[in-house]
């Protein structure tokens, strides 16, 4: 809490001024870090609460869609899998990653507007909305993972030690999520039907990411183009700490994910606070 | 005296808007029109666009010093900029031009139970509405079985706020807000809302608020809120502050004046505003049964008659042309719609002039000022021209003529003044 006591000197603790990018951003932000954890524990109370299937949801949705994959791409198209991994595993082990980007990045971008309310009637730095409503897919994934746990012993599969590395990729993947998540929800805000536009990102992104499939089934030199979808090295990186040495691992593929991503969030947080000045005016 | 902890200079703010509509505002642009009007204009003057835009200056110049412990009121019409400046101060929109510095914690109340969850209970929402506003977790435990007490909702707790009575809901919100404890404290128009006991309360806490040394910035409609509350007034009209006076009851006599010199019995459309195809007004007026404007004011006992005219070019079926009608404090009256009655007898509104009028009864509108208010919407809720930015509105006030009794000659307790038939019973 900020103490401030009215003191004989004026020191104003905000000046805002016509144009001007505010000075004290971040340390709003800092200030506001309650309200952070807040809006995230109110995402996942109502997201269970809601939905009488709230919890059910989290399990069949991936259950069903490795069990597609896993017949369409492995025994219909008869698509390879690493090594002799069973190609559920496969499949699973970008499952993971996969829609838990989808929900954070389809949530990040309508967070906005699904709360234009608050923003039309109290000040807080709006960054917050975003990235908050990111959690709930972090609530996701740690259930998809329990199953994940429970698909493994049914394998009899057992993981690599490196799978002490996915915190890592997990943040990759949420920093990506939250980088074009930023984008589009300020256009979610400047354009009203820029909302059909996310889940046709989210599913287009589906088939061009190595979900259902291995990225080894992708020819040697077309591999860094590839890359250049931050999911390719997320999803690679995944396996590799899943599955172990079968993993054809590309560390260029990582590498470029890496830069990509980063340079999105930069962007991505820079359009959104150039955005959300007008943000009240027009929501 | 202290050194102020709220100072704006020049402060002001400026919306885009499309010529002629005062609309645009409030309407959302959608990618694919900005994409066909691209492709529309390609090749051709790509500025062209730009010039049907004009700036609307909701606040202008605003300049304010307050100090430490004032109790600001601040007064004005709908659309004098009264919720622009509460906005900025707020720090949710960004002003156009000038600076504004605060010093301490600023809570602003503008709406009650912002952030509400229908589907969390009581508890939880506590926590969440106050965070929103600005508390922190230990604040808000602190402080909890207060709020609890406060609100009174002690056995509804777990219950969803989705099940609350409306009552419960304001009382729940207003009682998180008023136990923050931010050195300035913004409130808008929340006494309008609850019971007038709960009013009460409200009231009795602001001032306990104040008492305890800390600002309070009040927007209200409610005149004897503010003059009980406030030792400072900022009366607002469209978009500049015409008085800030220490001198309350001098600030409200001028607020209340101001009623009268803006609004006449009769309005024409001079200045060409809320050009549209589907109805555009051209005059609005009370008149008599011949149709000729009446002086104000006029007894009670009289018919009056709000005559309506406006051309169309392009008539639509779905849309609503209606009368708002509300008192000094700007609370609505009633509402009246030219679709109220069977369908069969609905007016039409044909390509050309047009011309409609409404009848309100006598004995029924009790002493006062009343604003009439011309408004069109579309059924599925588009406003062509709404409340807030009507310009179409004509003044009416109504004095004398209350009744036939001799028992009954001042203004009547209660909202409307109705003579009503009462007779032995068989």
């Amino acid at each position: 809490m900020d103490n401030t006591q009215i003191s004989a000197t004026a020191e104003f603790d905000v000046i805002v001024e016509a144009g001007q990018l505010e000075r004290a951003y971040w340390r709003d932000v800092w200030q506001f870090r309650e309200l952070f954890l807040f809006l995230a524990w109110k995402d996942v109370l109502v997201r269970y609460k809601q939905t009488a299937i709230g919890v059910a949801w989290s399990v069949i949705r991936p259950i069903l869609t490795m069990v597609v994959f896993t017949v369409i791409f492995g025994r219909v198209a008869k698509l390879p899998s690493d090594g002799d991994t069973p190609y559920a595993i496969m499949v699973y082990s970008a499952l993971l990653p996969w829609q838990m980007f989808a929900a954070a990045f389809s949530d990040a971008g309508n967070s906005m507007v699904s709360n234009s309310n608050m923003i039309r009637k109290v000040y807080f730095p709006r960054v917050m909305l975003p990235a908050a409503s990111m959690v709930v897919s972090l609530v996701d994934f740690l259930i998809s993972f329990g199953i994940f746990v429970i698909l493994m012993a049914y394998y009899q599969f057992v993981p690599d030690i490196r799978i002490l590395l996915l915190p890592l990729l997990l943040l990759l993947a949420l920093a990506f999520a939250l980088g074009i998540g930023l984008i589009v929800s300020s256009l979610n805000v400047k354009y009203r039907d820029f909302r059909f536009i996310i889940p046709f990102i989210v599913q287009f992104g589906l088939y061009v990411s190595p979900v259902g499939f291995s990225s080894s089934v992708v020819p040697d030199q077309w591999r860094l183009l590839y890359s250049l979808n931050p999911m390719v090295g997320v999803i690679d990186g995944f396996r590799w700490c899943i599955l172990g040495d079968v993993v054809d691992f590309y560390l260029p593929g990582l590498a470029a994910s890496i830069v990509l991503t980063i340079s999105i969030l930069v962007f991505g947080l820079a359009f959104f606070r150039k955005s959300e000045r007008t943000f009240a005016d027009t929501i | 005296m202290t050194d102020p902890v709220i100072v704006c200079e020049d402060l002001g703010k400026s919306y885009r808007i499309a010529k002629g509509t005062e609309q645009t505002k409030f309407n959302y642009v959608a990618l694919r029109d900005v994409i066909t009007d691209r492709v529309k204009n390609f090749g051709g003057r790509g500025d062209a666009a730009q010039s049907d835009f004009v700036d609307f200056w909701a606040l202008r110049n605003f300049n304010l010093k307050l100090h430490a412990g004032e109790r600001l009121g601040i007064v004005g019409h709908n659309g004098a900029g009264k919720s622009t400046m509460l906005k900025l101060l707020s720090r949710i929109t960004e002003p156009s031009s000038g600076v504004m510095k605060i010093k301490g914690r600023v809570a602003s109340l503008l709406e009650i139970g912002t952030g509400f969850h229908p589907e969390l209970n009581g508890r939880e929402n506590i926590f969440l509405n106050g965070a929103i506003l600005g508390m922190t977790r230990t604040e808000i435990k602190q402080k909890f079985d207060e709020i609890v007490e406060f609100a009174g909702i002690e056995e509804f707790l777990e219950t969803p706020v989705k099940r609350y009575s409306s009552g419960m809901y304001v009382r729940l919100g207003f009682a998180v807000a008023a136990h923050l404890e931010s050195e300035i404290l913004i409130v808008d128009e929340v006494l309008a809302v609850g019971d007038a006991k709960f009013q009460q309360k409200c009231l009795g806490k602001m001032g306990e608020i104040s008492d305890s040394g800390r600002t309070i910035l009040f927007v209200s409609h409610n005149l004897n809120a503010v003059e009980r509350l406030c030792d400072r007034i900022i009366v607002l009209n469209r978009g500049e502050a015409q008085i800030d006076t220490k001198d309350v009851a001098k600030g409200l006599n001028f607020y209340m004046e101001q009623f009268s010199d803006i609004y006449a019995s009769e309005w024409t459309n001079e200045l060409g505003v809320h050009q549209n195809p589907f109805f555009h007004p051209t005059r609005l007026a009370v008149t008599d049964s011949s149709g000729t404007p009446i002086q104000m004011p006029v007894p009670n006992n009289r018919d009056l008659f709000v005559s309506v005219e406006g051309t169309a070019e392009e008539p639509r079926e779905g849309l609503t042309i209606l009368l708002i009608v509300s008192d000094e404090n700007e609370h609505v009256v009633f509402v009246s719609g030219y679709h109220d009655g069977p369908q069969s007898d609905w007016p039409l509104i044909r390509t050309g002039k047009n011309h409609f009028k409404c009848r309100i009864p006598s004995r029924f509108l009790n002493e006062g000022n009343y604003l009439v208010q011309l408004v069109a919407r579309f059924n599925k809720g588009d406003k062509l021209f709404g409340r807030s930015n009507t310009k179409a509105a004509v003044q009416l006030k109504i004095e004398g003529g209350l009744s036939d009794s001799p028992e009954w000659i001042t203004r009547r307790h209660g909202v409307v003044a109705p003579v009503l038939e009462w007779s032995e019973s068989d």
